[in-house]
């Protein structure tokens, strides 16, 4: 909870202090606590079955906790009814009301306040040119495209200014051309109104690109709430390094521990200096997690610090900037190693078959004991 | 090619169009015709719009037929009220275990024939019934009363033989709501009446209209039910159709009355899905 830890000078718009939820003898969610502040962009970030949509549901209201606290700006909303509660939840698959047009989708909640029917209206038109759908009011919900059905949904539950904007993976259904530009905007939408988001996902790079934090969550507990950066560069559990981006994981054993640095050799045969982690002692098995981008194709000699191996080349897997050249040790071929490959042209000369020396910084990639021996 | 299509065609259309036209068509002009004219005495017969002008000039008749198309009416909106939430709960709260068991449960009363479900009532409470019996024995009435021949008990009964066609329907359309829909407008603020009138009834609007159609149909051409559980008291409109078929073997009256009815079921199923805003062809698919 680094960076987070409560503050009488920050106002935290949800609260969620040791959430537990039951099905039977399975716990979906296992003691779950995090506080967001107002205005950020908090994420939570899990594989399908991690409990994420359960605890989602927990803070809107459709499930109630079998233990722990939710609060909401300060009030615990333990017992309230969805309804009631000052947040909104926009839908996987938005759930927009195919019966009504746009304004009335939008208006629903208004009118459920009992607001005028003049100041309904002039919401609807002001909510609607601000997510750029000026002019839409009457249109039926059918005649919208991907997009234009998320910002309606958006604007839906945006109107309502809830204290907590709740997402529940809505850019899953979109194609990936829209999903990309739906990020962006998303987060610039967030920054312009500036209310609480709450958003789940799978996909680590929406959680990433959009996020002021992230939580990893795994079967039903959070493994590290974070910066996305400190969440890529410094995982604190082998899942989060494992989850969250890329890796070469290695499977070694420490022969020597000098400072911050350790010796580890792998089944392989490859010895490599790594960073040191407290816990780990000389002779304890370990885990090494080491970023594509972090290993330098043909490093210059001479560089001292340098972890350097030898490999040759399997393929090059092409996919523009984010191509990878795909590699294994020339002594033992069981271990494969993934190769950020910067598209410079310098590597062009590169096919599969060759050798290669590739190199990376002693102070680069994560190392955790392994309880595997 | 073409023609041997139209051929295939012609085949399979040919029982239908010939049950339609020598059970449905030839019947209805024979009685249509019937309706129009008057016998003597004597045995002759001659045009005339007797049968219509006494349908109107005697009370008991065009007052049994308002009765009746008003308790249809009512009928029908009870059934829906009462299928409903049974619908509901069947679709959408029950487990999808179960949800099959249950829909069984409800047609295994239909196996057996209305008359059969009828006399079931009629031994519940009938004044020597077992309901009477038991109320008697708690010591809750003095003496059995008469549960049977009057409007309440009739109605009951019409709506009970009803329900399967207005519940089949509101289950197939509530299967195709999304539950993401109650669930958003439950989360926007919404209660439970506005997520009733807003998001259910709205989206099982084909629905509820097919089956109130059936139910409507069903009950204003009913015999059976009204005829036993209302008793003499029920003045259904079918029954004076029947007496005047079979008790004063006066068939001319008898077609005007059954063609008074079929105009009556097409003027309110009209109006409904105008009201509606529906298209049959949509309704009945």
């Amino acid at each position: 909870m680094s960076g987070m830890e409560r503050n009488s000078e920050v106002n935290f718009d949800l609260s969620v202090r040791d959430a537990v939820k039951m099905f039977g003898d399975f716990a979906a969610v296992d003691g779950v606590s995090f506080d967001v502040e107002s205005g950020r962009f908090f994420s939570i970030l899990g594989p399908s079955g991690c409990g994420k949509t359960t605890l989602l549901r927990m803070i809107a209201g459709f499930i109630e906790p079998t233990r722990g606290k939710i609060e909401i700006r300060g009030r615990d909303m333990v017992g309230m009814p969805p309804n009631r509660r000052p947040v909104n939840l926009i839908f996987q698959h938005l759930a927009l009301f195919p019966m009504m047009n746009v304004e009335e989708n939008i208006a629903f909640g208004l009118k459920r306040r009992g607001e005028a029917r003049g100041e309904i209206r002039k919401k609807v038109t002001a909510i609607l040119e601000r997510l750029g759908l000026p002019g839409f009011e009457k249109k039926g919900i059918n005649q919208l495209s991907g997009g234009q059905k998320q910002r309606v949904a958006i604007a839906r539950c945006l109107v309502l200014e809830p204290a907590v904007l709740l997402l529940d993976e809505p850019l899953g259904a979109l194609d990936l051309k829209l999903r990309e530009q739906m990020k962006v905007e998303l987060k610039n939408l967030q920054t312009q109104v500036g209310t609480t988001f709450v958003y789940i996902t799978h996909d680590q790079s929406e959680a990433l690109v959009m996020s002021d934090h992230v939580a990893v969550m795994n079967n039903g507990v959070f493994e590290q709430i974070d910066t996305p950066q400190n969440l890529y560069y410094r995982p604190r559990t082998p899942f989060v390094a494992g989850f969250v981006g890329e890796s070469n994981v290695w499977h070694a054993k420490v022969d020597s521990k000098s400072g911050n640095t350790l010796e580890i050799s792998t089944a392989d045969g490859l010895a490599f200096r790594v960073p040191a982690a407290e816990e780990i002692q000389t002779g304890s098995r370990v885990k090494f997690f080491l970023r594509p981008e972090a290993v330098v194709i043909e490093p210059a000699g001479g560089v001292p610090g340098f972890n350097r191996i030898e490999v040759s080349v399997k393929s090059i897997l092409f996919d523009g900037a984010n191509s990878r050249l795909l590699a294994s040790g020339i002594q033992g071929d069981e271990a494969e190693l993934m190769i950020a490959l910067p598209q410079t042209r310098r590597y062009d000369h590169i096919r599969p078959g060759d050798v290669v020396e590739v190199g990376w910084d002693e102070a680069a990639g994560v190392c955790f004991s392994s309880r595997e021996q | 090619m073409k023609t041997s299509a139209r051929w295939t065609l012609v085949l399979f259309m040919a029982p239908v169009l010939l049950w339609l036209f020598l059970l449905i068509v030839l019947p209805h002009i024979d009685l249509l015709i019937m309706s129009f004219r008057v016998e003597d005495y004597q045995g002759g017969s001659d045009w005339s719009l007797k049968n219509y002008v006494m349908f109107f000039s005697e009370p008991v008749y065009w007052l049994t037929f308002v009765r009746t198309a008003v308790y249809s009416i009512l009928v029908t909106f009870l059934t829906f009220v009462v299928a409903l939430p049974v619908a509901f709960y069947i679709t959408k709260v029950a487990a999808p275990r179960f949800q099959g068991f249950m829909t069984v449960l409800l047609l295994l009363p239909f196996w057996v024939s209305e008359l059969v479900r009828v006399y079931g009532w009629m031994i519940l409470l009938r004044e020597s019934g077992v309901i009477n019996h038991f109320l008697v024995n708690l010591g809750l009435l003095n003496r059995p009363v008469e549960m049977l021949y009057n409007d309440a008990t009739m109605i009951m009964g019409l709506v009970y033989t009803s329900m399967l066609f207005m519940v089949v329907p509101l289950i197939s359309v509530l299967e195709s709501l999304d539950d993401g829909l109650i669930e958003a407008a439950y989360d926007l603020g919404g209660g439970i009446s506005s997520i009733l009138f807003r998001i259910i009834i709205p989206h099982a609007t084909p629905g509820i209209v097919s089956g109130s159609i059936v139910v409507f149909m069903l009950t204003l051409g009913n015999y059976l039910t009204p005829n036993l559980m209302g008793g003499k008291n029920s003045l259904w409109f079918t029954e004076q159709i029947y007496n005047q078929f079979i008790a004063s073997f006066n068939w001319n009256q008898g077609s005007a009355f059954g063609f008074l009815l079929l105009l009556l079921s097409s003027a309110v199923i009209w109006t409904g899905l105008k009201i509606t805003r529906q298209k049959l062809s949509r309704v009945v698919r």
